[in-house]
Protein backbone atom coordinates (compact mmCIF):
# COMPACT_ATOMS: atom_id res chain seq x y z
CA UNK A 1 0.00 0.00 0.00
CA UNK A 2 1.30 3.31 -1.36
CA UNK A 3 0.30 6.50 1.19
CA UNK A 4 0.13 9.69 -0.29
CA UNK A 5 -0.34 13.20 1.21
CA UNK A 6 -1.56 16.41 0.12
CA UNK A 7 0.55 19.14 2.09
CA UNK A 8 -0.20 22.67 2.89
CA UNK A 9 -3.03 24.25 1.43
CA UNK A 10 -4.44 21.32 -0.18
CA UNK A 11 -7.48 20.31 1.34
CA UNK A 12 -7.86 17.22 0.74
CA UNK A 13 -7.52 13.68 2.88
CA UNK A 14 -4.49 11.54 2.56
CA UNK A 15 -5.28 8.31 0.11
CA UNK A 16 -3.92 4.88 0.69
CA UNK A 17 -3.59 3.41 -2.82
CA UNK A 18 -2.34 -0.23 -4.63
CA UNK A 19 -0.03 1.21 -6.89
CA UNK A 20 3.41 0.65 -8.40
CA UNK A 21 4.93 3.67 -9.59
CA UNK A 22 3.75 7.67 -10.09
CA UNK A 23 2.35 7.35 -13.76
CA UNK A 24 -0.28 5.18 -12.30
CA UNK A 25 -0.77 7.79 -9.23
CA UNK A 26 -1.14 10.76 -12.06
CA UNK A 27 -3.66 9.15 -13.82
CA UNK A 28 -5.79 8.74 -10.90
CA UNK A 29 -5.25 12.01 -9.68
CA UNK A 30 -5.73 13.34 -12.97
CA UNK A 31 -9.82 12.35 -12.89
CA UNK A 32 -9.65 13.69 -9.88
CA UNK A 33 -11.40 17.25 -10.56
CA UNK A 34 -10.52 18.67 -7.04
CA UNK A 35 -6.74 17.87 -7.78
CA UNK A 36 -7.06 19.69 -11.36
CA UNK A 37 -5.98 23.14 -9.92
CA UNK A 38 -3.10 21.62 -7.77
CA UNK A 39 -1.28 19.24 -10.51
CA UNK A 40 0.51 21.74 -12.73
CA UNK A 41 1.81 23.55 -9.84
CA UNK A 42 2.75 21.14 -7.14
CA UNK A 43 6.21 18.96 -6.69
CA UNK A 44 6.27 15.50 -5.62
CA UNK A 45 8.28 13.74 -2.81
CA UNK A 46 8.82 10.11 -2.61
CA UNK A 47 9.63 9.03 1.41
CA UNK A 48 10.73 13.12 1.77
CA UNK A 49 12.92 12.74 -1.11
CA UNK A 50 11.89 15.30 -3.99
CA UNK A 51 11.80 13.50 -7.16
CA UNK A 52 12.29 15.02 -11.33
CA UNK A 53 10.77 11.29 -13.04
CA UNK A 54 7.91 9.88 -13.24
CA UNK A 55 10.15 6.70 -13.91
CA UNK A 56 10.88 4.59 -10.81
CA UNK A 57 8.83 1.59 -8.71
CA UNK A 58 7.33 2.33 -5.52
CA UNK A 59 7.11 -0.70 -2.97
CA UNK A 60 5.09 -1.30 -0.10
CA UNK A 61 5.04 1.29 2.59
CA UNK A 62 6.06 4.50 0.45
CA UNK A 63 4.82 7.85 1.52
CA UNK A 64 4.61 10.20 -1.17
CA UNK A 65 3.40 14.00 -0.95
CA UNK A 66 2.43 16.32 -3.09
CA UNK A 67 3.91 20.07 -2.12
CA UNK A 68 1.81 22.66 -3.74
CA UNK A 69 3.64 26.43 -3.98
CA UNK A 70 5.87 27.28 -1.04
CA UNK A 71 6.04 31.24 0.61
CA UNK A 72 7.81 31.08 3.36
CA UNK A 73 9.31 33.83 5.61
CA UNK B 1 20.81 24.98 13.28
CA UNK B 2 17.30 25.14 12.88
CA UNK B 3 14.46 26.02 14.92
CA UNK B 4 10.38 26.47 14.86
CA UNK B 5 8.31 27.86 17.14
CA UNK B 6 4.22 27.87 17.76
CA UNK B 7 3.17 31.61 16.82
CA UNK B 8 5.58 35.11 16.99
CA UNK B 9 9.27 34.84 17.36
CA UNK B 10 10.85 36.36 20.12
CA UNK B 11 13.05 38.27 18.12
CA UNK B 12 15.31 39.88 21.08
CA UNK B 13 16.07 36.30 22.56
CA UNK B 14 16.81 34.60 19.34
CA UNK B 15 19.20 37.35 18.29
CA UNK B 16 20.88 37.39 21.94
CA UNK B 17 20.88 33.74 22.07
CA UNK B 18 22.86 33.03 18.90
CA UNK B 19 24.99 35.77 19.68
CA UNK B 20 25.94 34.26 22.82
CA UNK B 21 25.80 30.53 21.16
CA UNK B 22 29.03 31.87 18.42
CA UNK B 23 30.19 35.22 21.01
CA UNK B 24 33.91 33.01 21.25
CA UNK B 25 33.79 30.74 17.87
CA UNK B 26 36.20 33.47 16.10
CA UNK B 27 33.67 34.65 13.88
CA UNK B 28 33.98 37.98 12.44
CA UNK B 29 30.73 38.46 10.81
CA UNK B 30 26.96 37.72 12.13
CA UNK B 31 24.69 38.81 9.50
CA UNK B 32 21.01 38.52 10.60
CA UNK B 33 17.55 38.74 8.76
CA UNK B 34 14.59 39.80 10.66
CA UNK B 35 11.17 39.10 8.37
CA UNK B 36 7.98 40.49 9.97
CA UNK B 37 4.49 41.11 9.11
CA UNK B 38 3.27 44.59 7.49
CA UNK B 39 0.40 45.77 7.63
CA UNK B 40 -1.02 45.78 3.90
CA UNK B 41 -3.73 44.86 2.13
CA UNK B 42 -6.30 44.66 5.53
CA UNK B 43 -5.16 41.29 6.56
CA UNK B 44 -4.88 40.79 10.67
CA UNK B 45 -1.40 38.58 10.44
CA UNK B 46 0.05 35.69 8.42
CA UNK B 47 -0.29 31.77 9.58
CA UNK B 48 1.83 29.02 8.33
CA UNK B 49 2.21 25.63 7.59
CA UNK B 50 5.77 23.94 7.75
CA UNK B 51 6.21 20.02 6.06
CA UNK B 52 9.29 19.25 8.53
CA UNK B 53 10.82 16.06 7.03
CA UNK B 54 11.77 18.26 4.06
CA UNK B 55 12.54 21.25 5.30
CA UNK B 56 14.87 19.81 7.63
CA UNK B 57 16.68 17.97 4.84
CA UNK B 58 16.34 21.20 3.15
CA UNK B 59 18.50 23.03 5.81
CA UNK B 60 21.27 20.45 6.24
CA UNK B 61 22.09 20.89 2.80
CA UNK B 62 22.34 24.80 3.08
CA UNK B 63 24.22 24.01 6.38
CA UNK B 64 26.67 21.82 4.56
CA UNK B 65 26.87 24.28 1.88
CA UNK B 66 27.94 26.86 4.41
CA UNK B 67 30.36 24.60 6.32
CA UNK B 68 32.55 24.13 2.54
CA UNK B 69 33.22 28.19 3.51
CA UNK B 70 33.60 28.09 7.09
CA UNK B 71 30.55 29.27 7.39
CA UNK B 72 27.10 28.57 9.65
CA UNK B 73 23.52 29.00 9.36
CA UNK B 74 20.49 29.63 11.97
CA UNK B 75 17.18 29.82 11.24
CA UNK B 76 14.10 30.11 13.25
CA UNK B 77 10.89 30.13 11.87
CA UNK B 78 6.91 30.32 13.20
CA UNK B 79 4.24 27.97 12.74
CA UNK B 80 0.51 28.90 12.72
CA UNK B 81 -0.51 32.46 13.10
CA UNK B 82 1.60 35.35 13.37
CA UNK B 83 -0.14 38.98 13.43
CA UNK B 84 1.10 42.43 12.31
CA UNK B 85 4.36 44.06 13.37
CA UNK B 86 5.40 40.54 15.10
CA UNK B 87 8.46 38.49 13.36
CA UNK B 88 8.11 34.71 11.56
CA UNK B 89 11.72 34.39 10.04
CA UNK B 90 15.27 34.72 11.55
CA UNK B 91 17.55 33.85 9.37
CA UNK B 92 21.77 34.83 10.09
CA UNK B 93 25.24 33.60 8.66
CA UNK B 94 28.23 33.62 10.90
CA UNK B 95 31.30 33.71 8.80
CA UNK B 96 34.66 34.32 9.37
CA UNK B 97 35.06 37.44 7.32
CA UNK B 98 32.15 39.61 6.53
CA UNK B 99 32.16 39.00 2.61
CA UNK B 100 30.82 35.48 2.17
CA UNK B 101 28.31 36.13 5.25
CA UNK B 102 26.50 39.04 2.84
CA UNK B 103 26.55 36.93 -0.05
CA UNK B 104 25.65 33.60 1.64
CA UNK B 105 22.70 35.15 3.19
CA UNK B 106 21.02 36.66 -0.33
CA UNK B 107 21.64 33.40 -1.45
CA UNK B 108 19.83 31.82 1.05
CA UNK B 109 17.02 33.51 1.96
CA UNK B 110 16.33 33.55 -1.76
CA UNK B 111 16.50 29.93 -1.92
CA UNK B 112 14.43 29.99 1.20
CA UNK B 113 11.93 31.89 -0.30
CA UNK B 114 11.50 28.97 -3.54
CA UNK B 115 12.02 26.04 -2.06
CA UNK B 116 11.22 25.33 1.82
CA UNK B 117 8.47 23.65 2.43
CA UNK B 118 6.23 26.62 4.30
CA UNK B 119 2.59 27.45 2.99
CA UNK B 120 1.51 31.15 3.72
CA UNK B 121 -2.24 32.33 4.52
CA UNK B 122 -3.42 35.77 4.88
CA UNK B 123 -5.26 36.05 8.08
CA UNK B 124 -8.38 38.34 7.01
CA UNK B 125 -11.80 38.54 8.33
CA UNK B 126 -11.69 35.84 10.53
CA UNK B 127 -10.41 33.69 7.60
CA UNK B 128 -7.18 31.40 6.61
CA UNK B 129 -6.56 32.49 2.91
CA UNK B 130 -3.68 30.50 0.86
CA UNK B 131 -1.19 33.45 -0.37
CA UNK B 132 -1.28 31.79 -3.61
CA UNK B 133 -0.18 34.74 -5.89
CA UNK B 134 2.79 35.25 -3.81
CA UNK B 135 3.83 31.76 -3.74
CA UNK B 136 6.20 30.20 -5.94
CA UNK B 137 6.00 26.33 -7.28
CA UNK B 138 9.28 24.40 -6.12
CA UNK B 139 11.58 23.54 -8.89
CA UNK B 140 9.96 20.41 -10.74
CA UNK B 141 7.12 20.85 -10.47
CA UNK B 142 3.67 19.62 -12.38
CA UNK B 143 5.28 16.00 -12.58
CA UNK B 144 1.58 14.31 -12.07
CA UNK B 145 -0.03 16.58 -14.72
Amino acid sequence: MIRVEFLGPIQKDALELEITNLTELAAILQADEEMHEWLSNSAVAVNDTLVSSLEGELKDGDKISLLPPVCGG
Amino acid sequence: MLSLYDGALNVPTILADWYAEEATSNYGAYIPFVGTVRNEDGIDGLSFDIYEPILESWFASWQKKAQTQGAIIKMAHSRGDVLLHESSYIAAVFSPKRRVALEFIDEFVEDFKASAPIWKYDLKEGKRVYALNRSTAIKGSGLLA
